[in-house]
């Protein structure tokens, strides 16, 4: 019961995230790249 | 590392929430939008705006770009988990009082937070020189926090007033499975709000340092122009 | 820091009264927005547990702060919109006056207009809704106390959000929420000041006063550091 509400729930959430994540990860990689080399604390990996 | 354990139990929340743990005898499944609700609340609302206003304190008092940038980073994420908190309570709201919003005091002090710390994001956007702008941000964050807990307060009161207050899930008898899936949920969510906070906080970090190469940068060839012209001036 | 927020507080009058921005368009932005709820609420529809009285009526004291909240915004927006041409704020702060007076006198200046807005808008409120006025006592100190918080929180807010180009639409977006525990609790009260019992509206008005001096003092506060830099 309430299936209907539970699992737009779920997918919103987790999707949301997911793009949020995604996003994120991906702006952090092209700003990387930019970061001179010899500031690059707080940047490991 | 931090990343394993927030996938590991995010996993694990899908696997408890949605399949192992076992439907309330009174909210039917509607109870497992709690185990997201509850605890995206907690971490939203409390320890992310919390961090957002620890941070304000201390850039205000020493001028931390650190603490500066971590607030930021946690407000923004704060308001990422306030949003959850919305739309799961809307959606648990609909099955079981019948309406998506019932000004239930909670939900109302929540969307009150969120548009609050909207706000904040919005000053942190602010074209302004870095320094005022993380000062501004600061003062904010501050009262935003301390308002918050206001909010939450008035609108208890007010909504105490008109009716008992809407039924409590935790206080109710609560099947160990169900428990369990709950504090899961809390552990996954602070899971994986740290881990974000830690890759948010090293985009800001990137673009503070990548502003101040090239403001570096620029003075750089002013400099060398304004060189090049004394030269220019000193030849002729 | 007294005398130096009265020297503000009278500059600012001074200069509201020479341009007449608030008596010839804040006013009757109020009296509209009065006027204009009439036409959202229909007078003629009755409350359902008591036919007698119109539901415009009963939400009168809802309205009214409404109405005194949005005025609000714009003469916010006044107070900081005179300092932000032709460098005045940097002109401010090279006066030497201390910050906190500054704040305190922007405050009184807006809170000395608040009130004289909310006279009017009162005044309408009765004459357009027909609400009873039960408690004149309870009435007034929510009145004082609400006009506090507004005019506090305000400041402060307009102050973070001066000297921005986006400052129009930042300023609500950053009061709103803030001045929304203001607005519930200056309904509640004024609820109980027409229709009793004022019991139920001293509760509400005293936690008007609270929110008013907290505001009043992160505002005495904050200003120092707000105005250094910027």
């Amino acid at each position: 019961m309430h299936w209907e509400y539970v699992i737009p729930g779920y997918l919103a959430v987790f999707g949301s995230l997911a793009i949020y994540t995604v996003l994120l990860l991906r702006k952090a990689r092209r700003l990387a790249a930019q970061v001179p080399p010899e500031k690059r604390r707080f940047l490991h990996d | 590392m931090l990343g394993v354990l927030s996938a590991v139990g995010v996993a694990a929340l899908l696997l408890f929430g949605l399949i192992l743990s076992p439907p309330d005898v009174a909210q039917a499944d509607s109870v497992r939008l709690f185990y997201i609700h509850v605890p995206s609340a907690i971490v939203g609302l409390y320890l992310a705006f919390g961090v957002t206003c620890l941070g304000s304190i201390i850039h205000l008092r020493n001028g931390s770009v650190f603490w500066d940038l971590l607030a930021g980073a946690a407000a923004e994420i704060g308001v990422v988990f306030a949003g959850f908190t919305l739309v799961t309570g809307m959606l648990w709201g609909r099955p079981t009082w019948g309406v998506y919003w019932q000004w239930d005091p909670r939900l109302t002090s929540t969307s009150l937070s969120f548009l609050l710390f909207l706000g904040y994001l919005a000053v942190r956007r602010l074209d302004l020189d870095p320094a005022v702008r993380s000062k501004r941000a600061a003062i904010l964050g501050i009262i935003g926090f301390l308002n918050l807990i206001i909010v939450r307060q008035s609108v208890q009161w007010w909504r105490s007033l008109h009716q008992g207050s809407t039924l409590n899930p935790v206080d109710a008898q609560i099947d160990g499975l169900m428990l369990f899936s709950f504090f899961l949920g809390l552990i996954a969510l602070t899971s994986v709000f740290f881990w974000l906070l830690l890759h948010r906080f090293r985009v800001a970090w990137m673009e503070h340092q990548i502003e101040a190469a090239s403001v570096t940068t620029a003075l750089a060839a002013r400099r060398s122009e304004a060189a090049d012209y004394d030269g220019l001036a000193g030849n002729t | 820091m007294l005398r130096d927020a009265w020297l503000i507080a009278s500059k600012d009058l001074r200069v509201e009264w020479s341009s007449k921005v608030l008596t010839g368009q804040v006013l009757p932005f109020g009296v509209l927005v009065l006027i204009l709820f009439g036409f959202g609420i229909s007078p003629d529809r009755r409350v359902v547990e008591a036919p007698e009285r119109a539901v415009l009526e009963q939400v009168a004291p809802g309205l009214f702060w409404m109405a005194v909240l949005l005025s609000a915004l714009l003469a916010l927006g006044r107070s900081f919109a005179i300092e932000s041409v032709d460098g005045n704020l940097d002109a401010l702060k090279l006066t030497g006056l201390d910050p906190a007076g500054i704040f305190l006198g922007k405050g009184l200046a807006v809170w000395l207009e608040l009130v004289a807005l909310e006279v009017v808008l009162g005044a309408g409120a009765f004459l357009l809704y027909g609400a009873p006025l039960g408690h004149p006592g309870l009435l007034a100190v929510t009145v004082a106390a609400t006009t506090t918080s507004v005019a506090a929180a305000g400041t402060l807010y307009a102050a973070l959000a001066s000297g921005l180009r986006v400052r129009d639409t930042l300023v609500p977006l950053l009061v709103l929420p803030v001045l929304a525990p203001v607005l519930l609790g200056a309904t509640l009260a004024t609820e109980a000041a027409l229709f009793g019992p004022a019991g139920d509206g001293w509760p509400w008005a005293g936690f008007l006063g609270a929110f008013a001096l907290l505001y009043l003092g992160a505002g005495i506060l904050s200003f120092g550091p707000l105005l250094e830099e910027t």
